[in-house]
């Protein structure tokens, strides 16, 4: 009886969990049994990276309707507060206690930084919002670039000069050569386990009073400001709860290489629009869409190494084909033409 | 619209399985050692694979993107020197497998291209090219024990590891050689700097000079950055020099930007004396660059492209047969380092039939006890990685690298 009480979209989001854990379990058995190869092991921890951003910015882009591109930048004071941390109490704290802090850490200053951020640009629309983190992003990334921050015996120093400047010896963030060292901590589980929680969170969210009331300010903002809708506070409410789970993921990341640069590749703009990639092309608003997005993009130039230079090629071809054939209407209605589980579905409803 | 939302989360899902299941076969089959036979369109070739036991030699750089000079003139410079090995009956009479892979100048595709490396049967690194990524990779590296030799990663860290060792000086060295050279040879009283704040080698290089030029009795007045942002117009800091007067101005920075603060130095009419480090090495073949410009430039390299000895000559020469273009030091390092891998190989008796663990230790071993007359000087190596050589200070004359032994010696023997 109970089952027939479940609604379509608690139907939905036990699907998506479903499908992250039913992955999880065929990965982790295939590892057990020797069939996964190293290269496909190392890339286990950054998918959840990407998967985990891939739902922080769509709770953004998708729920809230705010066009971000700013997202890296987050990610990026995630992975250095955490970092920070790690390579601070390495020393006096074990393991687990400390990772699982780090990872903490990473989120909360992100979400600070969210929450600081978002106070002048959540009253900013559209455009103008995406151009606001989009420089975010990038003042983000050029502070991180000249931030030195080091040890001298007991006390922290730091200076935006040199590392010369402070008499500072013992480097933690040594400006360009960012961090280096940090404990390889990340493994598979942490990573599931951080996105499982953040899809757990953004789609109880999407569910509850808040989320009607965020995709409400989504649909039509007057609308839902003339019914008492405090529009920039639930603004605030997304736009901080999504900062946080970039910055989880930012920690995972730092936490999986020993040397953390904020180089343009990794947290300039092209990141934050990578991001941004995955969420349209999962389908915007879609969770599971998302970090299924997400996991093939980020698969496919490493499935494709074998044909050297020629991947950059494929890669963006089969960008196009999918955007093609995920949203034009023609080939949506010749899918729906030629689809083998049409019939079928029709006889289940 | 939510059936045809359910139908596609299905086929998507699929068609992630089966990404991922053809990501485990494609490297099930190349670790099987077919590698060469079934990927013909490699990053970098890989050399054909002959009969019997062989020694499989990676090599990582990033082959696209902005760093991509660095990363192809790594594996190019590498596979010379397994082609030329090869030729001559290869390492202990083993030939050598070779594969270059892309890591697009990031830490993480770099980990990922150690990782591709590995499951075709890597038993040595050369690599990777730059310091970030060749200390990510060194993490993974160390875990496994296997030898990782990086041609030009020049931070500290990238050695912290025993199984890892370089070529290339580190940036203290670079930094801290350079100032005592300036120091030593009283080239100047007071110095200026200008440094690329956003690269690790430039910053890296700085700081150290800085911290030497105190010791030399240098007085570094004036210390500027420009960044990968802003690295077109350095009038800026040049009129700073100016005023400040310096007798030198250090530039611990690429061939390509030095090249237009050259240009602009000497619109604004600039006396001082310019002096780099290996970067600055390429320079004189920049297209629409007047090397006049750069006459009596003085730089600190291992590796100069017009240099007159033999051996020198033949790896500029075969090299731009094979590749079309000037190898540069990267080029120079990589190669040094399969030298030097064979070397050490043939030290310490290395079969290819013995597990990487093994090939790594005895390798490590064999490090400390040999001498590569290479194209980088001749080196010897620390256990703890670094390489010991002579750097060589030449200047520019005549549009030519002239070494400033040589010249100071001429002068002499003119003067008697």
């Amino acid at each position: 009886m109970k089952k027939r009480t479940l609604t379509k979209a608690t139907k939905d989001n036990f699907a998506t969990i479903a499908m992250i854990v039913v992955l999880y379990a065929a990965v982790t058995i295939a590892a057990q049994a020797g069939l996964i190869n190293s290269h496909l092991g190392g890339l286990l921890v950054p998918l959840c990276v990407y998967a985990t951003m891939a739902v922080s910015l769509n709770l953004v882009v998708g729920i809230l309707g705010e066009l971000s591109l700013g997202h890296a930048g987050f990610m990026c004071v995630g992975a250095f507060s955490a970092a920070f941390f790690s390579k601070v109490t390495e020393a006096s704290m074990n393991t687990f206690p400390r990772f699982f802090l780090a990872i903490l850490v990473g989120g909360i200053v992100a979400g600070i930084f969210g929450f600081l951020i978002g106070i002048p640009v959540l009253r900013l629309n559209g455009d103008y919002l995406a151009i606001v983190t989009l420089a975010f992003g990038e003042i983000i990334k050029n502070i991180m670039n000249v931030l030195y921050v080091g040890k001298v015996g007991n006390s922290i120093r730091f200076s935006l000069d040199s590392s010369a400047a402070m008499d500072m010896d013992e480097m933690i963030i040594n400006g360009p050569q960012g961090i280096t060292g940090t404990p390889y901590d990340a493994t598979f589980t942490v990573g599931f386990i951080i996105l499982l929680i953040s899809v757990i969170v953004v789609l109880n969210l999407v569910n509850s009073r808040s989320g009607r009331a965020i995709m409400a300010i989504r649909d039509n903002r007057i609308a839902a400001e003339s019914v008492g809708i405090r529009v920039t506070r639930y603004k605030m409410l997304a736009f901080t709860l999504s900062a946080v789970i970039a910055g989880c993921a930012g920690a995972l990341y730092a936490h999986n290489l020993a040397s953390l640069i904020a180089t343009p590749a990794r947290f300039g703009y092209n990141m934050s629009i990578l991001f941004l990639v995955f969420v349209v092309l999962g389908g915007i608003g879609s969770t599971r869409g998302s970090i299924i997005a997400a996991v093939i993009l980020t698969l496919i130039p490493e499935v494709l190494r074998f044909i050297g230079d020629y991947r950059m090629l494929i890669y963006a071809v089969i960008m196009i084909v999918m955007m093609i054939v995920n949203w034009n209407p023609k080939s949506r209605a010749f899918i729906e033409a030629h689809n083998p589980f049409r019939k079928k579905e029709k006889e289940v409803q | 619209m939510m059936k045809m939302k359910k139908v596609l989360s299905v086929v998507l899902t699929s068609a992630m399985t089966a990404g991922m299941l053809a990501g485990c076969t494609d490297a099930a089959s190349s670790s099987a050692g077919k590698v060469s036979s079934s990927a013909p369109a490699e990053a970098a070739v890989s050399t054909a694979a002959a009969d019997g036991p062989t020694f499989k030699i990676g090599a990582i750089g990033p082959l696209t993107g902005a760093a991509a000079n660095y990363g192809n003139a790594v594996v190019n410079g590498a596979e010379l020197a397994v082609k030329e090995i090869n030729a001559n009956g290869g390492i202990n009479g083993y030939q050598i497998e070779y594969r270059g892979e892309d890591d697009e100048l990031d830490n993480e595709k770099s980990v990922n291209a150690y990782n591709t490396l590995k499951d075709w049967g890597m038993q040595m690194l050369v690599g990777s090219t730059t310091s970030a990524c060749s200390i990510a990779v060194s993490e993974r590296s160390k875990a496994d024990n296997l030898f990782q030799l990086t041609p030009s990663g020049s931070a500290v860290d990238c050695v912290k590891y025993d199984n890892v060792f370089r070529v290339c000086f580190s940036d203290p060295n670079q930094g801290t050689k350079s100032a005592e050279y300036i120091g030593q040879h009283d080239l100047a009283k007071t110095v200026g700097i200008i440094y690329d704040s956003s690269d690790v080698y430039s910053s890296g290089i700085e700081q150290n000079f800085v911290k030497e030029a105190k010791n030399q009795g240098l007085d570094v007045k004036v210390a500027e950055a420009f960044t990968a942002d802003s690295n077109t117009d350095f009038t800026a800091q040049l009129q700073k020099c100016k005023d400040a007067n310096v007798d030198l101005i250090f530039l611990p920075i690429y061939y390509t930007q030095a090249a237009t603060i050259l240009t602009q130095a000497s619109t604004l009419g600039i006396k001082a004396s310019f002096f780099g480090c290996d970067g600055l090495d390429g320079m004189l073949d920049m297209d629409n660059f007047d090397t006049k410009l750069a006459e009596g430039v003085m730089l600190l390299t291992p590796f100069a492209a017009d240099a007159k000895d033999e051996k020198t000559q033949n790896f500029v020469k075969t090299f731009k047969d094979s590749y079309g273009v000037t190898p540069n030091q990267f080029a120079a390092d990589a190669y040094d380092a399969v030298y030097a891998m064979k070397a050490a190989a043939e030290e310490e008796k290395v079969t290819p039939d013995q597990s990487v663990s093994d090939i790594c230790d005895a390798v490590k071993t064999g490090m400390t006890k040999i001498e590569v007359k290479g194209l980088t000087g001749t080196i010897h190596w620390t256990a703890d990685g670094e390489p010991d050589k002579e750097p060589k200070a030449v200047s520019i004359t005549n549009g030519a690298y002239v070494s400033m032994e040589d010249e100071a010696a001429e002068a002499a023997s003119a003067a008697a």
